[in-house]
């Protein structure tokens, strides 16, 4: 397997963006990244998007969008894994690569999800659980999620206030990213004087309905000299599955896939949690930023949300999580998000992250997910 | 929902038939095809008892469509006494009575309709035994 | 052949609402209220509650107490009820599907105003007198609605009872029957509407009490019984007086009506009203008692039995809850915002 390296990444700005369209999102962020890459060919593409069919009523983006994007020949490939997709987008594209099938892959992401009404979002969004056995009983992602919080609340004596304190660290994070979607900070305060969304979740501790693409470049490290964006090498990489239903779950209050897929990006990359300097993790919800920090054995199990209350996992803290706003300030447009993650893992490696920027960060993590975790991918990224 | 789909799913959603591993007697709710914790394929249909726990829950303020008119509603993971667990809507709880522990018993009752003229899907709630 | 109840079960929703608090909204005279009808509440049943949902519950406790039947020898299931939620697609076939009875089973869905319940009693019990099927159920099940600020709203309710009919291990006999029938337009309700109609004081004297007491002294006359030979006896019971009234006019001690004398608290649960409060009876009914029903529906007609209790009772009284339990334990109490909600008076956004 050869080496595999970031050379090339695009991103815009993301929010409600009502005068834009599935195809025209997408490949304005990957004409970013093959510019950013100084490319002059894809050998082939991948594309993260959770639900096309029922946000905008096209599937078959593989072709779509590799015809917009003017590659036409080329293959194009659509990757779903609910909100892991565009994780799983980028461990596609790395593998291509790496088994020498094709030199220059584009991997991007990408969701169009204001077309359609807040209830056939959260219906769109929910099709991720188990239609049958959890999605038929009137359940919504918020409130799988708070299942997860009264459980991990229940067990570890995780409180609302160490919840509240996650989505404060990422609004504060997402005010230094000019591409955030809410790129405004908020207190405490604010978080548990919101609305209640399914308890003990507040609209607050919940990411946004978001409209946005994100694209990368990849090429064998071995030829990242020939592009003009200063490259990243990817070092580990780690997918795993769990239950689709998280009452098949031995333990409510942990992430297992998560923690699977990290050790085998860990091992991959021959690194520890010890060095990682920063990570992008999947902050649907708060919790689910407690919950993945836990699992990637970034913090003590148990000890995710006194954690982010003392301030380890902000930018200067011990271990920064979410640089970018996370899912919860910069936006959740699903398929893209996996990408995005990486473009934030590439920027602070790059040194690029404006006020943002974690010190002499060498190493950085990415960790995606799907569902209540039943797909997680990680990947593990260093400076060249 | 479709009609067939709907009906495909009685025996479970009706009698709570549960498929029991012929080898190392794990229970499936909804049955499945093959064990996944020891690779047999052979199962003995049972019915589940009613019977189980809570183990946690929300109350889904924002609901999906088709739930509206039931928000807010409680949905919990119940631990069931013969092993399976559920995701299922708690009910007919009093003040104060929900919560981590409480033994409830399943019933049957209307989950949603698919609006005013379409099938009434029915199923099974938890309520406090 | 003797031919009787091999098991028998009730189902009452949790969710009450006061007299009071309907009147509040109307700005009628609640004491007025509650002495005219002799009720203080009523039973509501909550959004995802219905005529199927509570069927299913009720046979089930049936059959918890019918000593282990097989569901799949019953041969017959009838639901009375003028609530049923299809106006085409049968209850009967989805409460046999969940206690297990299909498919060698016959279903029916009976209407008859608030008589449909006795109605799919008569009918089950008299196929295994006839010997064409080994078990019969029949249930009377109702959530029925009376029109916002009419008297019917301030006891129409919901519940259901259920009863197993068999030729063996019988926890009760049935003796006698006798149903007594005319056209008398007291109570209606056409297609596609959604509240009842009714003739006021028309649905008393040559209507309810008319019918029942046929029944009640035809049943008797057949019996060569006479009301001092029954422990218990429960009539139809649309408000709180009415089944007292008749009764008493027939000859029955407020003593021997007190057990199945439900409405007061319970409201009117039309096709379940005289059947549950039957199942009142059989909770408390000791070997050897004597029990008269007589149900009434409108439009109209009355179904009356006499039972005689068994040696059995005493071991299925505890093997499912009984009525008064589910009458009596932790109600909630709904204002009426909530109830128009539960009733779905409310018109909202399509
Ligand atoms: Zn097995």
């Amino acid at each position: 397997m050869r080496d595999v390296a970031i050379v090339g990444v695009g991103i815009k700005k993301w929010g409600e963006l009502w005068e834009q369209s599935l195809r025209n999102i997408f490949v304005d962020s990957a004409l970013a990244a093959i510019d950013d890459a100084g490319a002059n060919r894809i050998d082939s593409m991948y594309v993260g998007c959770m639900s096309g069919g029922l946000f905008v009523g096209q599937e078959h983006l593989g072709a779509l969008l590799a015809d917009h994007l003017g590659q036409g020949p080329i293959p194009g490939t659509r990757v779903e894994s609910a909100c892991a997709s565009g994780g799983v987008a980028l461990r596609s594209g790395l593998l291509e690569v790496a088994s020498g099938a094709s030199d220059i892959v584009l991997v991007g992401g990408v969701e169009k999800m204001t077309d359609v009404s807040g209830d056939e979002a959260t219906y769109a969004l929910a099709t991720a659980s188990d239609q049958e056995w959890e999605a038929f009983n009137g359940v919504t992602f918020p409130g799988l999620y708070a299942m997860m919080a009264v459980a991990h609340m229940h067990k570890y004596g995780t409180t609302r206030e160490q919840m509240a304190a996650v989505a404060v660290k990422n609004h504060f994070n997402g005010s230094l990213n000019p591409l955030a979607q809410y790129p405004h900070p908020t207190t405490v305060e604010a978080v548990l004087g919101s609305v209640l969304v399914a308890d003990p979740l507040h609209i607050l501790d919940c990411s946004p309905i978001t409209d946005g693409a994100a694209a990368l470049i990849l090429c064998p490290a071995d030829k990242a000299a020939e592009f003009s964006g200063t490259p990243v090498r990817i070092i580990g990489s780690g997918f795993s599955t769990d239950t689709i239903a998280l009452h098949s779950r031995a333990d409510l209050s942990s992430l297992d896939a998560v923690t699977r897929a990290a050790q085998k990006a860990y091992e991959m990359a021959g690194k520890s949690p010890a060095d990682i300097d920063l990570c992008e993790v999947h902050d649907c919800f708060t919790i689910a930023e407690i919950m993945a920090t836990e699992a990637l054995g970034l913090v003590e199990i148990g000890q995710g949300g006194k954690a982010a209350e003392a301030g380890e996992t902000a930018i200067g803290g011990r271990i920064p999580i979410n640089t970018s706003g996370g899912l919860k300030s910069k936006g959740h447009p699903v398929g893209a998000t996996g990408v995005a993650q990486a473009i934030e893992a590439v920027e602070q490696l790059r040194g690029g992250a404006g006020e943002r920027q974690v010190e002499d960060a060498r190493v950085a993590m990415v960790q995606n997910m799907g569902g209540t975790g039943a797909s997680a991918v990680v990947h593990i990224m260093e400076a060249m | 929902m479709s009609s067939a789909r709907a009906w495909r799913e009685y025996p479970q959603r009706y009698r709570y038939e549960a498929a029991v591993c012929d080898q190392c007697a794990k229970w499936f709710f909804p049955p499945r095809l093959v064990c996944d914790a020891c690779g047999c394929r052979e199962f003995t249909t049972k019915a589940m008892r009613r019977t189980g726990k809570v183990l946690t829950y929300t109350v889904i303020r924002v609901p999906p469509a088709p739930f509206k008119d039931q928000a807010p509603y409680v949905v919990a993971i119940v631990q069931m006494d013969d092993g399976p667990r559920l995701n299922v809507q708690v009910t007919d709880f009093v003040d104060g009575q929900l919560k981590i522990g409480l033994p409830v018993s399943l019933e049957f009752r209307k989950i949603y309709e698919e609006g005013e003229a379409g099938i009434i899907n029915y199923g099974y709630k938890a309520v406090p035994v | 052949m003797n031919v009787g109840i091999v098991g028998y079960g009730a189902y009452l929703p949790k969710h009450r609402i006061k007299v009071e608090e309907i009147a509040r909204v109307w700005g009628a005279d609640a004491p007025s209220y509650k002495k005219g009808l002799g009720l203080r509440e009523k039973s509501v049943p909550a959004l995802d509650q219905d005529v199927i949902t509570m069927s299913v519950e009720a046979a089930r406790n049936a059959l918890a107490r019918s000593g282990g039947v097989d569901p799949r020898e019953i041969g017959a299931l009838y639901i009375g009820s003028e609530s049923h939620p299809y106006a085409v697609k049968p209850s009967g076939t989805i409460v046999s599907e969940a206690i297990g009875a299909t498919p060698a089973i016959h279903v029916a869905d009976f209407e008859f105003a608030c008589k449909a319940g006795s109605e799919g009693m008569f009918v089950a019990h008299g196929l295994v007198k006839a010997g064409l099927i080994k078990y019969g159920i029949g249930i009377g099940a109702d959530t029925s609605q009376g029109a916002p600020g009419d008297a019917l709203e301030y006891s129409a309710a919901a519940g259901a009872a259920a009863f197993l009919f068999g030729s063996d291990n019988l926890l009760a006999r049935i003796e006698h029957t006798f149903s007594y029938t005319s056209d008398t337009p007291d109570f209606w309700r056409r297609e596609y509407m959604h509240y009842p109609q009714h003739a006021g004081r028309y649905t008393g004297e040559p209507a309810y009490f008319k019918h029942t007491i046929g029944a009640t002294e035809g049943v008797l006359e057949r019996s060569g019984m006479k009301p001092s030979d029954f422990q218990f006896a429960v009539f139809h019971q649309p408000n709180g007086k009415f089944p007292m009234r008749v009764g008493k006019m027939l000859g029955f001690s407020h003593e021997q009506m007190e057990a199945g004398w439900l409405s007061p608290t319970l409201g009117n649960t039309y096709s379940g009203a005289s059947p549950i409060g039957l199942s009142a009876i059989l909770d408390v009914a000791k070997p050897g008692d004597k029990i008269l029903m007589c149900s009434y529906g409108s439009g109209s007609g009355s179904d009356s039995f006499v039972f005689t209790v068994t040696e059995r009772i005493t071991e299925v009284q505890g093997l499912a809850p009984k009525t008064r339990y589910m009458l009596e334990h932790e109600p909630i109490y709904l204002a009426y915002g909530e109830y128009a909600k539960f009733r779905r008076k409310i018109r909202k956004a399509e």
